[in-house]
């Protein structure tokens, strides 16, 4: 068995680091930065940084504070957030970003991820779906946020973005996320049964049998908290011992 | 008189060079980002980054007239470092979507992963730990130095360094069962499939080793 990646992830509204419930009713949580240089000296194996109302505002990232954010980090960084051109990805990429998330642009102008897999390479574009489920095993892919419908099947768009060229997804389910009930399993089964490329698990981590069910049930490669990392729930330490003791590889330190 | 830049990362036009040039900044000064064959030339250390396919390597390097200025840089034992596709292009050819010359400074290719004992995604996105072939002295006075064996560092990759010689592999690997070369050497001339820049406190170190290896 390879070593899972263990990512935490940041979303970002204006200069802070918030989390919400089902990706609304937003607090504030506290200072990029300070987060992300506590992470990265605690071991993780990435980080995600995800402006999450950039698209919805029709907003551009905020690049300065990226760079700020990116600057001691010597990690795999993860950047999304109102990406639409490759232009935009050249900026993310010049601000200390290793990968773009591409969601809501991507649904809209498909033609975009070809167009941005064959300037960047495959490695660099991570498509991310938000998912709600609509009935079992059917789940509607929704943009901006967590906010707005697009009638595609979200399995459907997945396939798609694999032909389209993308090197790696990211799976969010809506109605886990910040409930701290676990992953939806169902879900991320559901991509990993097919994906040839990695697949990230988000969405509902609240305990350390959550993020063992998304790997051994989910078969995530990879797994993006927020808010067990924030609120101290536990160190990415202690969760990396407990996994060792579940027979789980992560990197070690 | 501009102090001569000790260091210069070669900017072929593939990848982002934004966090290797933050990390080689911690341990010196003295860096250029270049494209420029006469500035490369008098550097006294060089860094060959990248990331794409290998035909997309070469004909960056090709378009701006650098093939035979990294091949003399070589020539004249002044130290180099490949990172990722820049590792893969120090080697004689390349089979990434056909075959490619390289720069052909160690003999050897650039192969696909077969088809992986534990049947794991390609490509290999994620830390894998790195060991010498025979005996961690092997690391001594080389960008290895001093990391412990077994560290881990990130790899983003499907295609692996083969070297002819067995000799010029400094270090290996292990992804989904299978063993694979982790980084090359032949005299001043390193060559890491891992990205140090992204490798954490680790990859940090071996970038301090290799500008610790340029002569002041």
């Amino acid at each position: 068995m390879k070593n899972i990646r263990l990512i935490p992830r940041l979303d970002i509204k204006g200069p802070n680091v918030v989390k919400g419930i089902h990706t609304e009713g937003l607090r504030v949580v506290g200072n990029p930065r300070e987060l992300a240089q506590r992470y990265y000296e605690e071991g993780a194996d990435e980080i995600l940084y995800m402006d999450i109302v950039a698209s919805l505002y029709q907003r551009n990232l905020d690049f300065e504070l990226l760079k700020s954010v990116s600057d001691n980090i010597f990690i795999p960084f993860t950047v999304g957030g109102g990406v639409r051109t490759v232009h935009d990805i050249n900026n993310a990429l010049r601000a200390g970003a290793d990968k773009v998330a591409i969601n809501t642009y991507a649904i809209h102008h498909p033609e975009f991820l070809p167009e941005a897999v064959k300037k960047f390479g495959a490695q660099c574009i991570v498509l991310s779906v938000e998912a709600k489920k609509i009935r079992e095993g059917k789940w509607e892919a929704y943009t901006d946020g967590g906010r707005e419908k697009t009638g595609l099947d979200a399995i459907e768009w997945i396939r798609k973005g694999l032909d389209l060229g993308i090197g790696e997804i990211m799976i969010t389910s809506i109605d886990h996320d910040g409930t701290k009930k676990g992953y939806e399993l169902e879900l991320v089964k559901a991509v990993t049964s097919f994906a040839p490329v990695p697949v990230i698990a988000h969405g509902g981590a609240g305990a350390l049998e959550h993020i063992r069910e998304a790997i051994l049930g989910g078969q995530a490669d990879a797994v993006a908290a927020s808010s067990i990392f924030h609120y101290n729930l536990f160190s990415i330490g202690q969760l990396k011992k407990y996994l060792l003791e579940e027979k789980i590889k992560t990197r070690t330190l | 008189m501009r102090a001569t830049p000790k260091l210069v990362i070669v900017d072929y036009g593939v990848g982002n060079l934004q966090s290797l040039g933050k990390a080689v900044k911690l341990f010196t000064d003295q860096l250029l980002v270049s494209e420029d064959p006469q500035e490369i030339s008098q550097a006294d250390g060089l860094i060959l980054p990248g990331v794409g396919a290998f035909e997309a390597g070469m004909s960056g390097l090709g378009i701006r007239g650098l093939i035979q200025t990294v091949k003399k840089f070589a020539e004249s034992r002044k130290p180099i470092l490949g990172i990722c596709l820049g590792a893969q292009l120090l080697l004689s050819k390349g089979f990434e979507f056909g075959e490619f010359q390289g720069l052909d400074i160690i003999a050897g290719k650039v192969v696909r992963f077969p088809e992986l004992p534990e049947r794991e995604k390609i490509p290999n996105i994620g830390w894998s730990q790195i060991y010498p072939k025979s005996d961690a002295s092997s690391w001594n006075e080389t960008v290895l130095k001093n990391i412990p064996e077994k560290s881990s560092v990130y790899f983003v990759h499907s295609y692996i360094l083969a070297p002819d010689a067995r000799e010029n592999i400094l270090a290996l690997a292990n992804y989904g069962g299978y063993e694979f070369c982790a980084a090359v050497r032949q005299g001043n001339v390193y060559g890491c499939q891992f990205h140090p820049e992204k490798s954490g406190p680790v990859g940090i170190k071996i970038i301090e080793n290799f500008v610790n290896l340029i002569p002041n």
